[in-house]
């Protein structure tokens, strides 16, 4: 399998610099070094705990945030040189589900017009045909068609994050990029997305990366995992492998921390500095 | 729409004194507009010989000036033009200070240069600046609107850019150029839409200064020329009048206070309605106690119900309903809940978000808040004492000795501004009564028993400076500092990392074993609960579904809402598990249904579900359970 996205030694620091000469702020290195390869049509899970930089990356891969050192690959264009058209077909390939369903939805903007913004200006839709894709759009990811009209507060967790899935489906991208999609969401509603995400994957051929905390979402679904540490991937290689044989430390002991409903007491006995 | 606009409305009509402003101004506005229909003598005709006649005078309703001028003509006259430079003025201001702001908030590169600018403007006294500028621009009404717009778009451009600030950072706006959206179209699209509130705000509440500020400088001779009149010009031109005729600088003063007055409440009135901070309630301080419906408590008076001797639990709580009253049907967040805790023993209360669980959890002292919280029915027995009807001061004196709370987000429930040494002191001091050093001491050790590395030094940090678990030790410490027989651990180690959430599970298990505490556990995650707790009660829709021993309970749950939960989470080390969702959602707790809650969600209700309310039934075992049909669901 061809990697779709690629990151060469990608590092991203944040602060320095400041408005007067002579005094810079502190700099907080948030990724460092990092190469990965997103394999087509595969999902790529990350998994790290907060402040680790995975967020970071995460928009680094969709062009939010650019890289201080190394560079993004998109079909082996670096995507940091993309300008007005070729820019717009990135936005196509690539999209991208946010964490907090309730940020991510423009409070004054119905659940339609929402949908239909990328439909316009990605996909060149107008009138009837758009109204159309709204529909499917709403069906694809299981959201009654009365939701259409009704303001992002209006919605539960679930139904917002399903009209944050449609919003990234509408540009009929290659690739998603989801962001802890599930981690606000109860876990009956999670588990629905979680089905309703790998239903799609298989009707519409996608590529994932996903990033989460939950190691046992992310081996649901993923095939290949990268785990990060302080900015760095200390880890990666075919989901089974991580997390049977885990083989840094730091896997080991996530993997150990998480609670078990069989377990009694929790296993985590060791302290960290 | 229309709909919400009549809520709208329903909502400010409430604010009595905002509905006053609003009469007034649209009155002044209403009488400003018909000036030239209304049968008003000519306000710049001189009468030298009806010079200062007194108010209600025959044809000069409140007299005449100096030279024979109608008040009454002037005064509406003058009013509409000082209010005409008063709102143009702030249409200038709000269009420079919005488009100044927005752009300062959303292009970084500009934000420096814009808004220093802005800070210059402001470095000058503002009404010294207007004069300056009228100075150079010469004397003349519009010169003075011109000045008075200048020196009021640093409020508009501030606020504006503050709120542009916090829009940025949403995630709608990142989503909008993942759309394929350029930047002008998000300022105008994403943006602009949603600081309009403020720009609204700060026009509501400027309009009244800017009436002010012209009347200032037409006071002072530079703005409104004779024979022109303007509220400020009326009162300059009476001040020398002012012994012999008070009324003709009087009448004018009276029509700036009540029109600024009127201005000033309708935009109070209107902020409070836009700004969504105070929307919530924030305006209403929560009771010190959570309201208790005056029967119960008179029930108690009454002595209907004694105080229980040598009760066998350590806390029993009895058919608590805990209803939240807003809108037309109470939300019954905790309906007919009953469950002891015994001496020693860690209960977990499980249930996803809305379940109930924290209401009930915080109900126990009575910290839920009121408005809209009220305790509608049942007792909370604490050692044989009924906490539901316990008046204020002896509840104070169990919250945090007696029974203390460890709650989810540490770094919102310590105080920033003081180390954690002196948060710990603080709580062993407000009910132990030691002195400052025996306090700290005190503290120190129980930093030390809540295992913080180098406990001495690190009570002399503040928060910030702490890590999340450490942060949590903290909030443990705290609530240990009275040897309590009771902690309530609300969502513990929800905020927590995995890692630092096995070691505070681990410490907690540590704690409560070696001091023989008892814990009421709440959490959404079966494996959290699991790890910790001996018995478990799961919630959902405001109501226990099931409760149990909790081995046997996770083993073999016998509510369809237990099993379909534990069906849907994901369990590490089994790839290949099928997640089977609940479809659906709770139903609403101001509206549930007359049967079971669970019946819509449910792939074994029938008929008799949907009847009437189901009882929990005690199953020979001891466990409980809400279902009629739990022994016919196959395992």
């Amino acid at each position: 399998m061809t990697a779709i996205m690629r990151l060469d030694g990608v590092g991203k620091d944040f602060g320095g610099g400041g408005f007067l000469p002579g005094r810079k702020r502190p700099r907080v290195r948030a990724v460092a070094d990092v190469d990965l390869a997103v394999r087509q049509g595969a999902t790529l899970g990350i998994v790290g705990e907060s402040g680790c930089g995975k967020t970071t990356l995460a928009r680094m891969l969709v062009r939010l945030e650019h890289p201080s050192r190394g560079a993004v690959f998109h079909d082996d264009r670096d995507i940091a040189g993309l300008r007005g058209q070729a820019l717009r077909q990135f936005r196509k390939e690539v999209q991208f589900v946010f964490q907090d369903p309730l940020t991510s939805l423009n409070p004054r903007k119905k659940v339609r017009q929402i949908l239909e913004l990328p439909l316009r200006r990605l996909r060149g839709l107008r009138k009837r045909e758009l109204q159309q894709r709204v529909g499917e759009l709403a069906d694809d990811v299981g959201l009654r068609t009365e939701f259409l009209d009704r303001y992002p507060h209006e919605l539960s967790g679930g139904q917002s994050q399903r009209v944050g899935i449609a919003r990234a489906l509408a540009a009929e991208p290659a690739v998603i990029v989801l962001d802890e999609p599930v981690s606000a969401l109860d876990v009956s509603i999670q588990a629905q997305v979680l089905n309703l995400l790998e239903r799609l994957k298989g009707r519409h051929g996608l590529t994932y990366v996903f990033i989460s905390h939950d190691l046992a979402v992310v081996e649901k679904l993923a095939d290949t995992v990268a785990v990060m540490e302080a900015g760095e991937v200390v880890e990666q290689g075919p989901a089974a492998d991580i997390f049977r044989r885990p083989a840094h430390p730091y896997t080991r002991l996530l993997l150990s921390s998480v609670p078990r409903l069989e377990g009694g007491t929790a296993d985590g006995s060791r302290t960290r500095p | 729409m229309s709909a919400g606009l009549t809520l709208t409305w329903r909502r400010f009509s409430r604010n009595r004194l905002a509905v006053a402003g609003c009469l007034i101004v649209v009155l002044v506005a209403a009488a400003s507009l018909a000036a030239p229909v209304l049968p008003l003598q000519d306000p710049n005709a001189t009468h030298l010989a009806d010079r200062i006649l007194p108010p209600s005078s025959a044809g000069h309703l409140l007299g005449t000036d100096q030279l024979g001028r109608d008040i009454l003509s002037r005064l509406v006259w003058g009013t509409r033009l000082s209010l005409a430079v008063a709102v143009s003025a702030t249409l200038i201001a709000a269009v420079f200070g919005t488009l100044i702001g927005i752009l300062a908030g959303y292009f970084r590169a500009i934000d420096n240069v814009l808004m220093r600018g802005i800070d210059m403007i402001m470095a000058f006294p503002y009404i010294l600046l207007a004069l300056s500028i009228v100075a150079v621009l010469g004397p003349g009404l519009f010169n003075a609107l011109l000045a008075i717009a200048v020196i009021n778009i640093p409020f508009f451009a501030r606020s504006v850019r503050g709120a542009t600030v916090s829009i940025v950072r949403l995630d709608y706006v990142d989503a909008a150029r993942l759309s394929g959206l350029r930047d002008w179209r998000i300022l105008a699209g994403e943006i602009f839409p949603n600081v309009l509130p403020v720009v609204i705000i700060t026009m509501s509440t400027t309009v009244g200064w800017m009436i002010l500020e012209t009347a200032g400088l037409s006071f002072l001779g530079m703005g409104a020329q004779p024979p022109q009149a303007d509220l400020g010009s009326m009162i300059g031109a009476g001040r020398d009048l002012l012994l012999i005729a008070p009324h003709v600088t009087a009448v004018p003063g009276a029509v700036i206070f009540v029109l600024v007055m009127g201005i000033n409440l309708f935009g109070d009135g209107l902020r409070d309605l836009l700004d969504p901070k105070l929307r919530a309630g924030a305006l209403l301080s929560p009771a010190p106690a959570t309201e208790v419906d005056p029967a119960l408590a008179a029930a108690a008076a009454r002595g209907d119900e004694p105080a229980v001797a040598n009760a066998p639990n350590l806390l029993e709580v009895r058919e608590l309903r805990t209803w939240m009253m807003t809108g037309d049907a109470p939300v019954r967040a905790c309906d007919d809940v009953s469950f002891a805790v015994r001496k020693g023993e860690c209960l977990g209360l499980m249930g996803e978000s809305g379940s109930g669980k924290s209401v009930t959890a915080s109900s126990i002292l009575r910290l839920v808040p009121s408005p809209p919280g009220r305790i509608v029915g049942g007792r909370i027995l604490f050692q044989g004492d009924d906490l539901v009807t316990k008046p204020l001061d002896e509840l104070n004196a169990v919250r945090g000795a007696r029974i203390s709370y460890i709650f989810q987000n540490p770094l919102s429930t310590l105080n920033p501004l003081f180390t954690a040494g002196e948060q710990v002191a603080e709580a062993v001091r407000r009910h132990r009564g030691l002195s400052r050093a025996d306090a700290w001491n005190n503290a120190i050790e129980l930093m030390d028993t809540v295992r913080i590395p180098d406990a001495a030094k690190r009570a002399a940090d503040y928060p910030h400076q702490l890590s999340g678990g450490m942060r949590q030790r903290v909030g443990i410490a705290i609530a240990l500092a009275n040897d309590p027989d009771l902690v309530i651990a609300d969502e513990p180690t929800t905020a927590l990392d995995v890692t630092t959430q096995a070691e505070i599970l681990k410490l907690l298990d540590e704690l409560r074993r070696d001091r023989e505490l008892a814990v009421l556990f709440i959490s959404h995650d079966f494996a959290v609960i699991a790890a910790l707790c001996e018995r478990v009660i799961v919630m959902y829709a405001g109501r226990i579904v099931e409760s149990g021993p909790t081995n046997a309970l996770f083993r073999d749950p016998r509510h369809p809402y237990t099993r379909r939960l534990m069906a849907c989470v994901p369990r590490l080390g089994e790839p290949g598990q099928v997640l089977e969702a609940i479809e659906g959602l709770p139903p609403p707790l101001d509206a549930l249904p007359r049967g079971c809650n669970f019946a819509d969600r449910c792939d074994y209700a029938r008929g008799k579900c949907r009847a009437r309310g189901i009882p929990l039934e005690v199953a020979p075992d001891g466990r409980e359970v809400r279902c009629i049909r739990w022994q016919e669901i196959p395992g």
